[in-house]
């Protein structure tokens, strides 16, 4: 099939940027969406013309590489209606038609500045992680692995957070730019489990904070982030991260300054 | 043979391992023999650690925590990236909670002789040993296990040993764990004692007086080439299966930081053992930049069959249970569709290379559940393998519930690596290697969920114990940029980056790495034969040549630019394959994922010749036009005995 392509162009963050329309053509229906972008840049390349970069490694939908808004839509989730929801890697062009016409645009967020063209800077979910999102088990001081039981569902319950892959389309889908999917994720993640109690109220107010300091917007509750997440993140676990920041600021925990 | 292909050195060996004590304890006995750095003066010793997967994430969290000062470098925008995120089956552990007879000796005897008797014995039993500690750490970490409704870890066999020892996270055991290696990383950022390299890929290993003192990295944002320093450096950069070019890694996979390390000095062995996984997602067309592997869990369920006639293109549906060959039960009776991977690999080939492969390029073989969904029901096979089959659907567009999947092998992980020691010590003094980047622990063939184990092993748990030996003569004289080394390090890599740059030819890299590929898959791939390696070694030199005289590298040095990182990685890969062909021509001998048409039983399986061959190929780097320079260290086989695997 042939397709119109609208694509984000901007060479540094301190360039002005357009959207530029260029003509995919042959496109195999087997294809994934980053293969067609593969296509168009080796088309691009032979022309003497400068390749559209993105950011993507894995291809699997598990390493949280890439993401790019399709329509409007991170990662194109959301536009089909049998198509379930996934990451950029693993849309394939079986889902278009001959003759669409693509808009395909970066992620847009103040807290993610822009590299070049699709490519954006998540570091600040690095930090939000740095702040708390961790388990202080230096390596060596294990107990035994049986002697910490979890309950099945309590396990489970984690799991399904933890599934989180960091590719921020959540913080995309939000008209806030709020990246609360992610970090409840995390908060949700190691607060369901027995290890994760001691540092569980710091944890949630420091997470909170950088997310605050890193310059993501706040949550209203809209759930674009839920309906965009590649791995179907629950909005249960803000809920949850909600509760645990309550009870922690009411038990007196405080940012570290 | 083949004297003009390599020329024979000094032999080589370990001199770590404390053999002078029973083989269960030397690990225990080095540690004891191993100088120690005193808490105060960690801090006065720099490591460097490049990349950040389960062994080199875990390695600089530790290290970080043990007090060295740690300089962390990964090419991914984030450190949770690294491929070992996609690893999905589990990760092995001597536990016995199934009180099923496992034991640290069972999971070394195993591992041995899974690796087909190419692996060290030593380094093989420690690692036995420290899988048990692994489980621990990570449970402490909080990586979700699946559990049962006590609360006790769940276990699932696998790849074909007896006993249950995988530990798992549903189908994302690698992602799970990755997690916990990377959140206890930024948590040692937060604390100041990892210092942190985004975006940032070595192409260079800085060597002065013979010990490695620093790496050449260029920001990959800003395109700033720059000289960094330690006391020690630890390359855990992973494999090279991306030498095929298509191959279930990540698209960014790359030989270069220890490809670029091996023409320092540092010897690279066994870079012939590559493993092939025989139940991918099979290429689809022309523009396939990646293939996806299913678990191998399927085989358990799914019957693997071709029709029987060539050329049957029928709807696989309409041809009668008479006109298929379920080849693996017929040719295994025994083991039927649950032989090792290797095996199951080659005989797919076989099948397709008689003509009888199916789908559009006859590149494939069914993978058919029809039966055990007739047996077990629809809602359990959904049960069991639910994600699996929507993924496949999701990638061919077919339903695996109607139609029979289709599969075929892909390249999936190299055994062979840089040379280490007991250590981890390559044979530059100073440069450690850990993970799927050395070639220790897994001989010929990587059992199932022994990836996972290994990482986490080197990086926890043995190199922030022997690296100790190593720091304890530091701090080194101080380098820094004005030294000859550094400056000649420095220089090399701008001029190879202005160089690949100016060429401006006619085609592009991607052009280059798919003809690479395709050339390493048929001749240098499941089955390696004498006359299609030296094929390879005719053509090779060939696209080396054309690459560098026809490439075009499009944009700046200066800038975000990944044609050129994709250019430079490529231009690895063809040296790699090279030396890869010369040490398969040079192994004439079946042995795990290395089988040589030259070398079979009459019923055509892999065979052995361990009189001759029973040695890690140890490769010195030369110049071109100087053939390489072979280092054999022998192995010896003292607690498990050597035999001729049979799975018949």
């Amino acid at each position: 099939m042939n397709l119109k392509l609208r694509v984000w162009r901007q060479r540094s963050a301190a360039e002005k940027g357009k959207m530029v329309t260029y003509e995919v053509t042959d496109v195999s229906p087997d294809m994934s969406f980053l293969e067609m972008l593969d296509v168009l840049n080796e088309q691009l390349i032979l022309n003497g013309e400068d390749p559209v970069s993105f950011d993507h490694d894995c291809r699997e939908g598990i390493c949280g590489s890439c993401g790019v808004m399709i329509n409007g839509r991170a990662h194109g989730n959301g536009l089909f209606d049998s198509h379930p929801q996934t990451a950029t890697c693993q849309l394939h062009m079986r889902s278009f038609k001959d003759g669409d016409t693509i808009d395909v645009e970066p992620w847009r967020a103040t807290a993610f500045p822009l590299i070049k063209d699709l490519a954006v800077d998540r570091s600040a979910l690095d930090r939000i992680i740095q702040a708390g999102g961790y388990i202080s088990a230096p390596t060596g001081t294990a107990p035994e692995a049986h002697s910490i039981l979890v309950a099945k569902k309590d396990s489970d319950a984690a799991f399904d957070a933890a599934t989180c892959i960091g590719c921020g389309a959540c913080v995309a889908a939000c008209p806030n730019a709020s990246s609360m999917l992610f970090t409840s994720s995390k908060v949700v993640h190691l607060g369901l489990m027995p290890q994760g109690q001691p540092e569980r109220n710091d944890r949630v107010v420091n997470m909170i904070h950088q997310q605050d300091l890193e310059g993501f917007g706040g949550c209203t509750n809209i759930g674009e982030c839920s309906v965009s997440c590649p791995k179907g993140i629950s909005m249960e676990n803000i809920s949850r991260l909600n509760h645990d920041l309550l009870g922690a600021l009411r038990a007196g925990a405080r940012p570290k300054s | 043979m083949a004297l003009e292909l390599f020329t024979v050195g000094e032999p080589i060996a370990d001199t770590k391992a404390p053999t002078d004590v029973p083989i269960g304890e030397r690990w225990s006995e080095r540690r004891f023999r191993a100088k120690l750095v005193n808490p105060a003066n960690r801090r006065k010793l720099t490591v460097i650690v490049v990349g950040t997967g389960l062994a080199g994430g875990a390695a600089a969290a530790t290290l970080g925590e043990a007090g060295y000062k740690v300089k962390s470098f990964w090419y991914q925008d984030s450190p949770r990236r690294a491929h070992s995120v996609a690893a999905q089956g589990g990760i092995n552990a001597a536990k016995n909670y199934r009180n099923d007879g496992d034991s640290v000796h069972r999971l070394f005897y195993d591992t041995v002789k899974g690796g087909d008797f190419r692996a060290r014995e030593n380094n093989v039993h420690r690692l036995a040993e420290v899988s048990t500690a692994i489980i621990d750490q990570c449970v402490a970490q909080g990586v979700p296990f699946a559990r049962e409704y006590g609360g006790l870890l769940d276990n699932r066999s696998f790849g074909g040993t007896q006993v249950s020892r995988t530990f798992y996270a549903r189908g994302q055991t690698g992602q799970q764990l990755l997690y916990g290696a990377y959140q206890a990383l930024e948590r040692q950022m937060a604390a100041g004692t990892v210092e942190q390299h985004a975006r940032t890929e070595m192409l260079d290993l800085i060597v002065v007086d013979g010990k490695a003192r620093g790496i050449v990295a260029r920001n990959l944002i800003t395109g700033e080439i720059s000289t960094h320093f330690a006391d020690a450096v630890v390359l855990a950069t992973g494999g090279y299966s991306n030498v095929f070019y298509l191959s279930t890694n990540a698209k960014g996979s790359n030989a270069t930081a220890i490809w670029r390390a091996h023409k320092r000095g540092a010897l690279f062995a066994n870079p012939c053992y590559t493993q092939i996984h025989p139940t991918c997602i099979p290429v689809h067309g022309e523009y396939q930049s990646k293939l996806t592997l299913m678990s191998e869990s399927l085989r358990n369920d799914g019957r693997v069959w071709v029709p029987k006639e060539r050329g049957d293109t029928r709807d696989p549906r309409q041809i009668p249970e008479a006109e298929r060959d379920y080849y693996l039960e017929r040719i295994y009776p025994s083991f039927g569709n649950l032989v090792p991977r290797d095996i199951a690999s080659r005989q797919a080939k076989n099948v397709c290379d008689e003509g009888r492969g199916v789908g559009p390029n006859g590149l494939g073989v069914y993978l058919d559940f029809a039966e055990a969904i007739g047996r077990l029901g629809r809602p359990a096979i959904e049960a069991k393998y639910g994600n699996l089959f929507d993924m496949y659907a999701q990638i061919t567009g077919e339903d695996p519930y109607e139609v029979p999947m289709r599969i075929y092998p892909a390249v999936h992980y190299t055994m062979g690596g840089l040379w280490v020691d007991y250590d981890l010590q390559s044979t530059i003094p100073g440069l450690f290697v850990i993970g799927e980047a050395n070639f220790s622990d897994h001989g010929a063939n990587r059992l199932g969920a022994s990836a996972l184990m290994q990482g986490l092993a080197d990086g926890y748990f043995v190199l922030p114990n022997t690296i100790n030996d190593y720091l304890a003569s530091g701090p080194f004289d101080k380098v820094d940029d004005t030294n000859p080394a550094a400056i000649e390090a420095l220089e090399g890599v701008r001029a190879q980056t202005e160089r690949l740059l100016s060429i401006n030819g006619n085609r592009t890299t991607a052009s280059f790495h798919r003809e690479l590929g395709r050339l390493m898959f048929d001749l240098c791939g499941m089955e390696r034969s004498e006359e299609s390696l030296r094929k390879a070694l005719d053509r090779i030199p060939e696209i080396r040549q054309e690459f560098w005289t026809n490439v075009r590298v499009p944009g700046e040095a200066g800038r975000f630019n990944q044609s050129l990182e994709h250019a430079g990685r490529v231009a690895d890969f063809i040296e790699l394959a090279e030396l890869m062909c010369v040490d398969a021509l040079h192994r004439n001998e079946s042995c795990g994922g290395h089988f040589r048409a030259e070398s079979q039983t009459p019923d055509g399986e892999a065979l052995r010749d361990d009189e001759n061959y029973a040695y890690v190929a140890a490769w010195e780097w030369t110049p071109e036009g100087v053939p390489p320079v072979l280092h054999k260290e022998d192995l010896e086989f003292e607690y498990v005995h050597l035999a001729q695997r049979s799975y018949k």
